[in-house]
């Protein structure tokens, strides 16, 4: 390939990822707007007069909404590492019996809508009194990263050499303590990954949220954005500065996860 | 960069498959203790599914044979009504439109993920300057929170000052009434997912180009085909088994989508963009009564469908696996 020749390619990936992420400038640049220009026909395509407006509104009112999201998130991650790395410990390393059907029922658990499950979580929580609270929406919302996270463990684990848990059995741990002080360090990347994407997932939800918190005192920053849609209209700056805010897990995953993803995923949805 | 790409967990929305390597290929003697404690460390993983999964999945199927109202639901003294619910839901003049209107918002989403995810795979193949960096920008519609692509969308298709209407408007074209108009709602939707699902295939088509092996390009270079040849003769039927995996996958994600929908247009106006996994949703939470025996009748009908593809993909990636 000639130099000129790759030249015009980058000039060409530029363009279309400028294309493709129109919509996340967009969102910035309405974000900035003031409120006066918001309605202005041609809209300005840049932001001619920035204003923290919007900005300043999301301080007053979806602050509490960003701790209520931040906190289903952690919650969510520890839950789903908790349950999915000794899982996937047995599976793959402590030769589970029954292994290989529990891996078929997680990738089937992963195929169901998540308004049906929606529909049996409210009717458990009714009963349960959990609707409209923290611990019912990590609940819920670890339905989503566990089956994932299973896996990923388990394809990670697999590929651990196993002269060290040989090692390990010589120097007289138990399976225990293996898991703890051998199998848990060297996993770190994919507990890294599982991690930030069980707090993605869970920091993005919005079905859950919307279904089991729906007179939430405490509702998470999904919910905040949707009652603003609903609430008022003309306030889309607002709208705007709080969905930039909520962005910011998404773009930290990109930019760390970028490394982590790299060497804790060692199986991706078509075989290598 | 460029590793991490490839490889990162290739999910749509929030699911993720893993090609799990076969324990019964290698079993070593045991490492570490019995089998009941393998049982042990995976026991919490058990009980959890039963819990969280297996009886949320009871519950619905059990609200779908009851006639449940807000009264009987608190009292737990429903009437056992049978399929009534589900011949209820099969005979609603609105199932006709909700398949319908689901079959065209899948097909159209996954026809154009797809072609837009291929072409842009192959054409980020040729390694250019900074093309990692790019490839890695294109994530980032599938990385943010859903309510949030769906937010600006609803803003840029808005029919007075959206930014898609004063394009239209400066190339001298007519304003549409995008999300407010049964003629274009569902259309509208389609394509902001279009926009989601085009990183979820351009990551797995582009893992999968990386496996045809570069000599036989050369091969056909030299025979003189050229790259629409070479795409249409190589690329293309080499792609096809993660092609089909890509699309059932895709497949089996779109048809549950429930929040670009809702928070754009709410399934109407006039349920013209109304989909099953909306309308279940809709009558379960969209008003001020849940009325949950329909709405569990409708998901479970979405469940058997999104298994029977489900079931589609899990062959073709054992198949793969083996091969």
């Amino acid at each position: 390939m000639t130099a000129r020749r790759s030249w015009w390619k980058l000039a060409l990936g530029v363009i279309f990822t400028a294309l493709m992420l129109f919509p996340v400038y967009w969102m910035v640049n309405v974000s900035l707007t003031r409120t006066q220009d918001l309605r202005l026909s041609p809209p300005n395509i840049f932001p001619v007069n920035p204003t923290f407006e919007g900005f300043e509104a999301v301080m007053r009112q979806q602050l509490p909404n960003l701790g209520t999201s931040l906190l289903i998130g952690l919650g969510c991650v520890v839950l789903t590492v908790v349950i999915a790395a000794p899982a996937a410990y047995a599976i793959a390393l402590l030769n589970l019996r029954g292994g290989r059907t529990l891996n078929f029922i997680l990738l089937v658990a992963q195929m169901i809508p998540a308004v049906v499950m929606a529909m049996g979580f409210y009717a458990i929580y009714v009963r349960l009194g959990l609707l409209n609270s923290v611990w019912g929406l990590i609940l819920a919302d670890s339905t989503i990263a566990i089956p994932f996270g299973v896996l990923l463990f388990t394809a990670f684990m697999s590929g651990l050499p196993r002269e060290l848990l040989q090692a390990a059995k010589v120097d007289g741990a138990n399976a225990w303590r293996t898991f703890i002080s051998i199998v848990l360090p060297m996993s770190r990347n994919s507990v890294l990954t599982v991690s930030l994407f069980a707090f993605l997932w869970a920091w993005s939800d919005f079905i859950f949220a919307s279904t089991l918190a729906r007179n939430s005192e405490l509702r998470p920053v999904t919910l905040g954005i949707y009652a603003y849609i609903g609430n008022n209209t003309t306030q889309w700056n607002a709208i705007m500065a709080t969905a930039v805010v909520a962005s910011i897990p998404a773009a930290i995953l990109l930019v760390v996860a970028q490394r982590y993803v790299a060497a804790g995923v060692t199986a991706g949805a078509v075989k290598d | 960069m460029t590793s991490s790409l490839t490889r990162r967990p290739a999910p749509g929305t929030d699911t993720v498959s893993v090609t799990v390597p076969d324990p019964r290929k290698r079993r070593p003697s045991r490492l570490l203790g019995s089998k009941w404690v393998a049982f042990a460390f995976a026991a919490p993983l058990i009980a959890y599914l039963l819990v969280f999964y297996a009886f949320p999945l009871i519950r619905s199927i059990d609200l779908s044979v009851h006639d449940y109202t807000i009264r009987a639901f608190v009292q737990g003294n429903a009437e056992f009504v049978g399929f009534e619910n589900y011949a209820a839901v099969l005979s609603s003049p609105l199932f006709g439109q909700a398949l319908l209107n689901t079959t065209l918002f899948v097909a159209f989403s996954l026809v154009f993920q797809y072609a837009l995810g291929l072409a842009l795979a192959v054409f980020f193949r040729n390694n250019f300057p900074l093309s990692g960096l790019l490839r890695g920008l294109f994530l980032v519609p599938w990385l943010l929170p859903l309510i949030v692509s769906a937010s600006v969308w609803s803003w840029m298709l808005n029919s007075d000052s959206g930014i898609v209407n004063s394009v239209i408007v400066a190339f001298g074209g007519e304003q549409i009434n995008w999300l407010t108009s049964p003629e274009t709602a569902l259309t509208s939707v389609i394509i902001a997912n279009i926009w989601l699902g085009i990183p979820f295939n351009l990551v797995i088509l582009y893992s999968g180009l990386q496996n045809i092996p570069i000599d036989v390009y050369e091969a056909a270079s030299l025979d003189g085909a050229g790259a629409w040849k070479q795409f249409w003769s190589i690329t293309f039927p080499l792609l096809k088994p993660v092609s089909a995996i890509t699309l059932l996958l895709g497949l089996v994600y779109t048809l549950k989508v429930v929040d670009i929908i809702w928070i754009m247009t709410a399934g109407g106006p006039a349920n013209s963009s109304t989909t099953l996994a909306i309308w279940s949703y809709r009558e379960a939470f969209g008003t001020g009564q849940p009325d949950l025996s329909p709405a569990a009748a409708v998901g479970n009908l979405l469940i058997v469908i999104a298994l029977i593809f489900g079931f589609f993909y899990l062959r073709i990636q054992r198949r793969e696996a083996t091969s």
